[in-house]
């Protein structure tokens, strides 16, 4: 009898789901914003964070499920970002398309090589990633090497359209490096600079500009600046003082601010991603807005 | 310079990716490793009396208050990891140590299928039952030092049982789960019975955002079985009452109850601020025949019991790492006891001891602050005053520490 009922119920769920374009289920708004320039009319997309949100700290909340409930396609970061709620989403989703080892679960941190990785793995240094610096779509080279294989990755999942998606590659490999060889040209005073940052997610460009970091406000990867740390980070500033404090608009810049009460070294704060900021729609107007912020506070 | 740097870039990073590759190719025994987390939990409590009475109700399960003094809560050992395309697994032990013994429980032993599809997923083994919001959550991820009251009494804590349960969620953009299970309805509310397969339930959630600060759930569950015979008695008294034998026969048990939440952070992101709100209220309706039998003397009657209990509770990260909250429990019980016959027993001292007696409604405040130094450690103080419808007032403070090792566990909404 019981059994029946489970039965009965079982059929009634039973409904079919309509496929029209590739749902593709972000993890983060710049890989939204690569899937849309690489799936163009043939992805419907989703982010799973805002620009305001920290990746770290995301619940699997129900509007999240309901979504990797209809994904053909997830992308997300890797590397450990999104360790505390896209297993537990994937789990609850009941989608086996997209399940670690489809051609649906993408993980663009998984295709790069990536610095930081810890030769210790040991909380008392913080909330780190044993895989290394998770933030790799700071790195414009990294990001093309990202942009092929979730090209191919579209490919595989919509055969159809193999062609467009070619095509949309090659668009978006060929703009890419035209805006990279502007942006090396318009930053090439930035070598040799210092920076202190918030939190180690703007390495991979500081990398890549070639400016060198002297210090982080926070004491270790996760952790909110204590007064203790605060006072050790000034005394090393004063020493060797840095040109500018980076700090994304979603974190808490108390203690950038009150660093730069101190010693007058400005603080920039920088969209961390797509829709950080209004003119940042785009993941080319994003290292546009990026860029044009920090060569024009140290010129 | 950097224009040639552009240029060897590509496939120097393209090769940086195959060396990648072929160095974590590397054959080794711990590679497969499942994901281990344990979970240390500490207390110290001031109460005045740690046997917890609720009139009206009779106690299962784990249903109790802390003891006095030190004592270490639910250390527990959790391991999981995806078995292997197919399925995950999982397996949560709490050890508990208490009047000097250790003892080692099985919370959870489950495995569950990854590749179903079109939504659905099945789940076998020891598991919390998906009814309710809390009934879920590990007690080490509550809010609040102790479980809500209703939890004590409606399920000694928590509805788990072990057995199968089908999960659905519907292909719609705002989020929509079905569930059922069957299990053995052994467990407290339920009791033995032959089949060992009488506990049925069913619950439904829904749930989405509003705008990009809130987010809520809504949820409906309904819980039944029937058994031969339930021993009453929690955790919390059972020592002394052993020569007391507390049963209830050839019962029928079923709990409704609905739930919400509510969350809040400012932008969505909870790390310096958030808000959170919960509420859960069930209704259980049971029936049965008493029996309760004390050295020589017994007593019967027929009892028809209709339970109501509800919580509410809202937290608040008023800075990073610091928290406060408040709760309110409050319980309500109906019972109707027919042809009662006792010997050696009168009913007023058969109503008391069985714990069938209805008084005045039990019901507890409570206050909590706590302090989270990174992800992986929390600090609490929390002050409740449970007064539990004898005209007994009971003041408890209780000093806890949680501590997480190992992997990062996962958070539900």
């Amino acid at each position: 009898m019981r059994l029946l009922a489970i039965f009965c119920f079982s059929l009634l769920l039973f409904t079919p789901d309509a496929i029209a374009k590739i749902n593709v289920f972000a993890c983060e708004p710049e890989w939204k914003a690569l899937v849309d320039d690489l799936g163009g009319e043939y992805v419907k997309t989703y982010s799973a964070t805002t620009a305001y949100q920290d990746p770290h700290h995301i619940e699997a909340r129900p509007s999240l499920i309901a979504k990797t409930r209809r994904a053909d396609l997830l992308v997300c970061t890797g590397a450990e970002l999104e360790v505390g709620w896209l297993p537990l989403l994937l789990r609850q989703s009941g989608n086996a398309v997209i399940q670690e080892d489809q051609p649906g679960y993408f993980l663009a941190a998984s295709q790069v090589e990536r610095i930081e990785i810890p030769v210790e793995v040991d909380r008392s240094q913080g909330d780190v990633h044993a895989s290394g610096n998770p933030h790799v779509h700071w790195d414009p080279y990294r990001m093309l090497v990202i942009a092929e294989a979730l090209s191919q990755r579209l490919q595989a999942i919509d055969p159809e359209h193999v062609l467009e998606y070619k095509q949309q590659l090659s668009q978006f490999t060929s703009d890419w490096k035209n805006a990279i060889r502007q942006w090396e040209e318009q930053t090439k005073g930035l070598q040799g600079k210092k920076a202190i940052v918030y939190h180690k997610n703007w390495s991979y460009l500081l990398n890549w500009l070639g400016v060198e970091t002297v210090g982080d406000i926070e004491p270790k990867p996760g952790v909110p600046p204590t007064a203790g740390h605060l006072s050790k980070l000034l005394e090393a500033v004063r020493a060797q003082p840095p040109d500018f404090i980076l700090i994304a608009n979603y974190q808490d810049d108390k203690g950038a601010q009150w660093l730069h009460q101190k010693t007058g070294i400005p603080i920039i704060h920088l969209p961390y991603t797509v829709g950080g900021s209004e003119q940042a729609d785009g993941l080319v107007s994003l290292y546009n807005e990026v860029l044009t912020l920090i060569t024009s506070t140290t010129q | 310079m950097k224009v040639t740097l552009f240029a060897v870039a590509l496939p120097l990073l393209t090769l940086f990716n195959a060396a990648h590759a072929e160095s974590t190719g590397k054959i080794s025994g711990n590679e497969f490793n499942p994901a281990i987390s344990l979970i240390l939990d500490g207390r110290y409590t001031d109460i005045d009396n740690s046997e917890l009475e609720l009139p009206g109700f009779q106690l299962g399960g784990e249903a109790g208050l802390p003891d006095d003094g030190f004592s270490t809560g639910h250390n527990e050992l959790s391991i999981s990891a995806n078995i292997d395309d197919k399925f995950y697994g999982s397996l949560t032990t709490a050890i508990v140590y208490e009047d000097s013994e250790t003892e080692v429980e099985l919370e959870e032993a489950y495995i569950e299928t990854l590749k179903l599809g079109r939504g659905f997923t099945i789940r076998g083994g020891k598991f919390f039952s998906g009814i309710g919001y809390l009934n879920s959550i590990h007690d080490h991820a509550h809010d609040f030092a102790d479980r809500p009251l209703v939890y004590d009494a409606m399920f000694g804590g928590h509805l788990v049982d072990t057995g199968v349960q089908f999960r659905w969620v519907a292909p719609t953009d705002r989020y929509f789960s079905l569930g059922t299970e069957v299990t053995t309805g052994s467990e407290f509310p339920g009791g033995d019975n032959d089949d060992n397969a009488n506990g049925l339930a069913f619950f439904a959630k829904t749930g989405g955002d509003i705008g990009v600060s809130s987010s809520w759930q809504l949820g409906a569950s309904y819980y039944q079985s029937d058994f031969d015979v339930r021993e009453a008695g929690g955790h919390g008294h059972g020592d002394e009452e052993e020569s007391a034998d507390n049963e209830l026969l050839d019962g029928d048990v079923d709990v409704f109850g609905i739930d919400f939440v509510y969350k809040w952070a400012p932008q969505g992101n909870s790390k310096n601020t958030n808000f959170k709100f919960q509420a859960e209220y069930f209704v259980k309706n049971e029936d049965g025949f008493s029996e309760f039998t004390e050295d020589e003397n017994t007593a019967e009657a027929d009892y028809d019991g209709k339970q109501k209990g509800f919580y509410v509770q809202g937290i608040y990260q008023f800075r990073p790492a610091w928290r406060i909250g408040v709760r309110y429990d409050h319980l309500e019980a109906d019972n109707d006891i027919t042809n009662f016959s006792g010997n050696g027993i009168d009913q007023d001292e058969f109503l008391e001891e069985s714990g069938l007696g209805t008084e005045d409604d039990p019901n507890r405040y409570s206050v909590m602050l706590d302090y989270s130094p990174s992800h992986f450690s929390r600090l609490r103080l929390q002050y409740s005053q449970l007064d539990n419808g004898h005209d007994e007032t009971n003041d408890y403070v209780m000093l806890q520490y949680i501590m997480s090792l190992g992997s990062h566990g996962a958070h539900t909404f």
